[in-house]
């Protein structure tokens, strides 16, 4: 009994301890990365990364998380559980933002000083192509299918159509003045991109690359030279769109059914990016400007809190708990 | 039922009666707070700035900062309602009649401050469930955590005008009351700016706030509805509430007082 008892602690402690709900959230101006305990909503680790880190996520089982160090002109790879950085992945120029396509090998990456999207494989470590898009590449999206990849360039004001399999762009659609970013719907029949200096999301049919659909938005304190869209998030069930207007400090609620605003939340200073919980219940906010994070509860649909991060916060991942 | 209790049930039945009566008081106690949310604050949206004071937990609106100072004002004007309809009974000469009863004076005045307490009381839940309804949301507990506060800052408050209506002979002498005690009040205090934002433009000014009493009562309520206690709030608020208490007894003691003044 007591050797039972003995072997069941040791056991016990030998396992690997349950990993928390996290989110990563990439400090530009500090090189670090927090990362926030979604249970607790506090900081509990800071981690120094390469220089002026922006675009973060995980890969799709979770045991890594892809960093952009943009001035290093590199993509880190951090362990989740030891929060370590293993090594660095060739990017390209300037690397931005990324996209993990489907099947978690390759990103596709936005090199905004060489106006090129690079495609990484992880597994062999190198770029298996780079293909020629528009000005100023920012804004990265992959459809579910894994079959068409989007670039936006923020001074073409396009978001360019990419064949995953050619790697040839193949439809070019003019957007609103600066897009930032883009994203399919679940059923992979919409694409949304959020124009920054037009101030509008804009819808496109996926068929006919003929755009649907421009969202606008309207904060009666809020000069409109100030509410420009920037990151967003579709959430699952495609009903809602939440989009991060920058100098304007709010989140839009968007009915993406209707295409109507349905509220707008008042978070940081000049908001950039944002990650949901996988349960679509939580959204952290990153405020480049105030250094912090808010956190909103989309159940209740209000801020629950604000947390401090680092100095110009931009990107933000989440990681479900696991163990 | 103890005569003590009969008196106080006495005095609360005949508050409530007046309560019932004076329905355009009710709504004018509304109407006063309402403004202030749905006209003047939409004006002064940009006056707080982005900031987080506690016990906010992030970014809020104006509308949001301003409720419980709003709640507080409630409390103030009744409580100032309270001291006038008491220079009134004085007038009448009710008030004799109240204080000729067989019991302590402090036991009946403080009945008296009481009565008027609940009856605000009544009013800020009120005002808050209007609030509510224009999308102003607060903890749901938090309703009911505030009830406290709302208790002590509305006792505090009506001792300071129970002090008031001990030196106040006349009632016409009430207007001046309005202008020297209760704008200042309100205005030199947290109910409409954060302290950081008094700062910025004169920490004189933002010194008189954080010693002003009601700056306390607006700081208790605000912490009660996010289900926190500020203790420092609290303290300041029992200890302007002994004083003020304190004098008012003084005020109305038939020996010493304003009973003195008025016969003299």
């Amino acid at each position: 009994m007591i050797r039972s008892t003995v072997s069941a602690l040791a056991l016990l402690a030998l396992s690997a301890p349950a990993l928390a709900q996290e989110v990563w959230i990439s400090n530009e101006r500090d090189q670090t990365v927090s990362i926030i305990d979604v249970q607790t909503l506090e900081v509990v680790d800071t981690i120094e990364v390469g220089a002026r880190p922006r675009g973060i996520m995980f890969s799709h089982d979770y045991s890594v998380a892809y960093l952009c160090a943009s001035d290093d002109d590199t993509i880190q790879v951090i362990d989740v559980e030891t929060r370590e950085i293993l090594h660095n992945l060739p990017s390209g120029e300037n690397p931005e933002t990324f996209v993990l396509h489907p099947d978690g090998r390759h990103i596709w990456i936005s090199n905004e000083d060489d106006n090129i999207t690079s495609v990484l494989d992880v597994v062999e470590r190198r770029i298996v192509a780079q293909i020629p898009v528009g000005i100023e590449p920012e804004g990265k999206a992959i459809n579910h299918a894994g079959t068409i990849a989007i670039t936006t360039s923020e001074t073409t004001n396009m978001a360019h159509w990419i064949d995953t399999e050619t790697h040839e762009i193949f439809q070019n659609s003019l957007v609103g003045s600066r897009p930032r970013d883009a994203e399919f719907t679940t059923d992979d029949k919409r694409l949304f991109v959020s124009a920054e200096i037009g101030g509008g999301l804009h819808v496109f049919d996926t068929e006919t690359f003929e755009e649907i659909a421009e969202i606008r938005f309207e904060i009666p304190d809020v000069h409109p030279h100030d509410i420009q869209p920037v990151g967003f998030r579709l959430t699952e069930d495609m009903t809602r769109a939440y989009v991060a207007l920058g100098p304007a400090n709010r989140i839009a609620v968007v009915d993406i059914e209707n295409y109507e605003v349905v509220k707008y939340h008042q978070v940081g200073r000049r908001v950039w990016h944002m990650a949901m919980s996988k349960d679509e219940t939580l959204l952290f906010t990153t405020n480049g400007v105030s250094g912090d994070v808010t956190v909103i509860d989309l159940v209740r649909e209000e801020p629950i809190k604000t947390i401090q991060v680092g100095r110009f916060p931009w990107g933000a991942a989440y990681r479900p708990a696991e163990g | 039922m103890s005569l003590y209790l009969r008196a106080l049930s006495a005095i609360l039945q005949r508050e409530a009666l007046r309560f019932l009566t004076q329905r355009e008081r009710f709504l004018a106690a509304l109407v006063r707070p309402l403004v202030w949310l749905l006209v003047f604050a939409a004006g002064f949206r940009a006056a707080l700035g982005l900031s987080i004071t506690p016990p906010y937990q992030t970014y809020i609106t104006y509308e949001v900062y301003i409720v419980p100072g709003l709640v507080a004002m409630i409390l103030l004007f009744n409580a100032m309602q309270s001291a006038l309809s008491l220079v009134y009974d004085r007038e009448m000469g009710s008030m004799r009649l109240l204080l000729t009863a067989p019991l302590p004076r402090w036991w009946l005045l403080f009945c008296k401050l009481l009565a008027g307490v609940l009856v605000s009381i009544l009013q800020a839940y009120a005002f808050l469930a209007i609030a509510y309804a224009f999308g102003i949301r607060l903890p749901p507990m938090g309703y009911l955590w505030v009830l406290p506060a709302l208790l002590v800052a509305g006792l505090m408050l009506g001792a300071v005008g129970l002090f008031l209506a001990s030196t106040i002979r006349q009632l016409e002498n009430f207007a001046g009351v309005m202008n020297f005690v209760i704008f200042p009040v309100f205005f030199l205090s947290t109910a409409l700016y954060p302290l950081w934002r008094m700062a910025e433009s004169s920490t004189l000014l933002r010194d008189i706030c954080a010693w002003n009493p009601f700056t306390h009562a607006v700081e208790l309520i605000r912490f009660a509805l996010y289900l926190r206690l500020n203790a420092e709030a609290l303290g300041w608020v029992a200890l302007t509430f002994a004083v003020f208490l304190g004098l008012a007894l003084w005020g109305f003691d038939p020996a010493r007082g304003i009973m003195t003044r008025k016969t003299r």
